[in-house]
């Protein structure tokens, strides 16, 4: 009783005090795995994952808006009787030529209607691209919707919180935790990447019959391409080169079985692909229909009837799986333009738990040899610094799991160093002690002095560090990021602890250290 | 304990010339190597593939060189131990850009029938974004640089800052040799260890310094040396012991860490020895060779004072006129 009275409580003690509250407080949900609370993200070099940066073709969405265009010429001249000869397309140009001069001017209304073109006619000839402002808007849109589209499907795949997220100008960075095996993962890179373009093609069949002989170039004076089929790419098909329709009318696509039980999937059309759906198959009875999907033909029946509604099948030869992943694809919508591979880094799962227990190993020890050491070399004043230190490793895991911040790897050392330089300043402070009780200073102006004498050098000290790190967080990326993170957090939440909080502690002591006499026990010097 | 009397000064500044030639052969060496050996880029500035495969036996390398032989994909790809002898990398120049297939599910392909294999790790990093992140790596070194100076200019005085940019420099300059003289792939862990690097050595050189503006500004001594020698040998405990706390802790990374973290660790063990060798004899003895004049600061002082004295009397005079 009477030795507690000596304690007096103090500002700083009581702020530390609740800073220590506050760190186990905040900790406990990510130290015990708790399952309410806030945790810590492990990165995906901990926990196991993939991270990829992918850049988007997006001249190919240029490419792709011209033949919609093409498409979309020889379906309005269809529907309104309109005799167009020689539609062409290239990377850049769609041309067709009028049979009537007569219908220059509907053509010309129907044309004003399509944004973003340049429409050139000479004679009955006409020539159509893309403004530059359009070509920028596409290629834009491109990205956007690529964004957009593998969110939709990776959202549909199953994973745990994807991340995709646009990088600089074009690229998108995707990242996808709780990977178990390289075949789950090259299942998800091959949803993300597949194009996923369903085009309903007319097969040729004035020709189809020469299919073998025929070369692409044959083909394309024909105004056909040959495409191959899914199943036994030695069968080919000699298709119209403008589709009939396209994806983008796509309302829906499921799962589904066929009479044998076999996975197949169902879509279904909007009004307007129903429509001309409708008027195509009316007028082709006896010819054959080829469903494309990715340039592959993966059926061709017959046309038996007209067949309105707009809903139609896709079957292949595909597993439950593939058919799943497939459906969700084409629900997502297609990607305008393909996407391409620029750096990846994909960490298993058994990999990343090696990690986590090798910087456990090397924290755990690093943390013993640390306050071993401060133990035999200050005593007291050493297990005041522990404290510190302990308090630090709380503190710095309660702001982490506050904020969602991620642990990398990088960040696991960052925490290991943290624990070898936040007793630095203790150190300093100690020493400064030290020397004013040798100069013969009393307890009180000792204690005061060291911390005041000590501040100067360990906030200049602190600060420049904080200055390398945050260079390193604006200039680093993914796991290193972690590093600069856990450094930076470690560094202000030692100002707290080693500075503020073992002061008050100082304070709190300061008439039994006082009383005591023993240099030794409280500091580890003599007298 | 104690590892220092203050009884006694130690006369650093007596040693700085041998110092010196020291300082100078290892940083010369290191620019040697770096010039004749040259760093050894790893993916992420060089571009390129890692794959890390670990066999439920001891890995078979030659039988797996004969495998990777079979596509021109793996061309001077080179395979070496990882670690343990289970456990091997497969390093190539060569990246694809292809999502579904990429090289990391040729090489996988292309092992089978060499064991019990499960690939651990793949890391592709394109051109594009190698040439990218080398070019933020040396942004960030340089922009760490500035930041600093200017921090240690603005606390201190701009030859404290030059000669702690010198010893940071320094610092850098060994640590890059003794990575190349390993033969160390540098990957971005290593930079992060080098920025780290600056962060510390420059910790330790400040204290120093803060001790030596100190000594400066209250005694009336004005042999710098003299000053220099006694700052140091009252923070050299200090010294010895963040160096030795630290220095457990990254040798227990280095040891324990993983073989993954392990150029990491090293690049800093090395930081460690060195940064606390030159605040000690690069960053001090430069001061005194740039002719920090005692007298010409304690003058600056002083005058600093008197005009702070004089404001303060117009302050007085004007406020007790007001009232």
């Amino acid at each position: 009783m009477l030795k507690s009275t000596r304690m007096k409580l103090n500002y700083r003690i009581v702020i530390f005090a609740l800073a220590i509250v506050f760190g186990i407080f905040f900790s406990a949900p990510s130290l015990f795995q708790l399952k309410d609370g806030k945790k810590v993200t492990l990165g995906l070099d901990l926990q196991g994952g993939l991270h990829m940066l992918l850049g988007v073709k997006t001249e190919e969405a240029t490419k792709s808006r011209i033949k919609s265009i093409a498409a979309s010429v020889k379906n309005f001249s269809n529907r309104n009787d309109i005799l167009v000869d020689s539609l062409k397309f290239d990377a850049t140009t769609t041309s067709f030529t009028l049979l009537d001069v007569d219908d220059i001017e509907s053509m010309n209304d129907f044309l004003k209607g399509l944004k973003g073109l340049n429409v050139s006619l000479v004679g009955e000839t006409y020539s159509l691209s893309l403004t530059p402002e359009e070509i920028i808007r596409t290629e834009e849109q491109a990205v956007d919707q690529a964004i957009e589209t593998i969110r939709n499907r990776l959202d549909q795949f199953g994973l745990a919180e994807p991340i995709v997220a646009r990088q600089g100008d074009e690229k998108i960075l995707v990242e996808l935790a709780g990977i178990k095996s390289q075949e789950e993962e090259q299942r998800a890179r091959e949803l993300i990447s597949r194009a996923a373009k369903l085009e309903l093609m007319a097969v040729d069949e004035e020709r189809n019959a020469r299919v073998y002989k025929m070369s692409a170039s044959d083909a394309a004076a024909y105004g056909d391409v040959i495409l191959e089929d899914v199943k036994n790419p030695a069968i080919k098909y000699l298709v119209r080169e403008i589709p009939i329709l396209d994806g983008n009318m796509l309302t829906d696509a499921s799962m589904g079985f066929d009479q044998n039980n076999r996975p197949l999937i169902n879509f279904k059309l909007n009004a307007e692909g129903a429509e001309i759906f409708g008027d195509f198959t009316g007028k082709s009875v006896g010819k054959r229909l080829a469903v494309v999907l990715d340039g592959q033909v993966y059926s061709a029946p017959n046309i038996n009837e007209r067949i309105g509604g707009g809903s139609g099948q896709i079957s292949g030869n595909y597993t439950v799986m593939e058919a799943k992943d497939l459906s969700i694809a084409l629900r997502s919508g297609a990607l305008l333009a393909p996407i391409y591979l620029m750096e990846k880094r994909s960490v298993g799962p058994s990999l990343g738990a090696d990690s986590i227990k090798a910087s456990m190993v090397a924290l755990i020890g690093g943390f013993i040899l640390v306050i071993a050491f401060m133990l035999i070399y200050y005593r007291a004043a050493g297990v005041i610094a522990n404290i510190a230190l302990i308090a630090n490793l709380f503190i710095i895991l309660a702001v982490m799991s506050l904020f969602g911040a991620t642990l990398t790897l990088p960040g696991m050392a960052g925490i290991v160093l943290t624990v070898g330089m936040a007793v630095d300043a203790n150190v300093i402070i100690s020493e400064r002690i030290r020397e004013l009780i040798y100069e013969g200073k009393s307890m009180h102006k000792a204690i005061e002095e060291g911390y005041s004498n000590a501040m100067r050098a360990i906030l200049d000290a602190n600060i420049t560090t904080l200055i390398a790190a945050v260079v390193l967080y604006a200039y680093g990326t993914g796991a290193i990021k972690g590093f600069a993170i856990t450094i930076s957090i470690g560094i202000l939440a030692s100002m707290l602890t080693a500075i503020l909080g073992t002061h008050g502690i100082y304070q709190m002591l300061e008439s039994r250290i006082q009383k005591s006499h023993n240099n030794r026990f409280w500091f580890g010097i003599k007298g | 304990m104690e590892f220092f009397k203050y009884t006694r000064t130690f006369n650093f500044m007596g040693k700085s010339k041998k110092a010196l030639v020291l300082s100078v052969l290892l940083v010369l060496a290191s620019y040697a190597l770096l010039v004749t050996k040259g760093l050894n880029y790893g993916v992420d500035f060089a571009g390129g593939t890692i794959v890390q495969v670990k066999y439920d036996k001891t890995a078979p390398i030659d039988e797996m060189r004969e495998k990777l032989k079979s596509n021109i994909l793996f061309d001077g790809a080179t395979i070496t131990e990882f670690g343990a002898p289970d456990e091997v990398v497969i390093r190539m120049k060569s990246t694809t850009g292809n999502v579904t297939v990429d090289v990391g599910d040729v090489t996988r392909e292309a092992l089978t029938g060499t064991g019990n294999y499960t690939i651990r790790r793949v890391d592709i990093v394109g051109p594009k974004v190698g040439s990218e992140l080398k070019e933020k790596g040396i942004m960030s070194l340089v922009f760490a640089i500035l930041g600093i100076l200017v921090y240690v200019a603005f606390r201190f005085e701009w030859r404290f800052a030059v000669a702690s940019i010198v010893a940071l420099v320094h610092d850098i300059s060994i640590a890059l040799g003794a990575i190349t003289l390993v033969g160390l792939d540098v990957n971005l862990d290593v930079l992060a260890a080098l920025l780290t690097i600056l962060g510390y050595s420059l910790n330790d050189t400040i204290i120093v310094f803060d001790r030596i503006r100190e000594g400066i500004t209250d005694s009336r001594n004005v042999a710098l040396s003299d000053t220099i020698n006694e700052s140091i040998t009252r923070t050299l405990a200090r010294t010895t012991l963040t160096s030795l706390t630290t220095f457990f802790v990254v040798f227990t990374l280095f040891m324990f860490g993983g073989e993954i973290i392990h150029a990491f660790s090293f690049t800093l063990l090395v930081g460690i020895v060195v940064g606390t060798y030159s605040s000690v004899f690069v960053a001090s003895p430069i001061l005194l060779w740039f002719g920090f004049d005692v007298k010409n600061y304690h003058n600056k002082l002083a005058e600093k004072a008197k005009r702070e004295a004089e404001k303060q009397r117009m302050r007085d005079q004007y406020e007790s006129g007001v009232m």
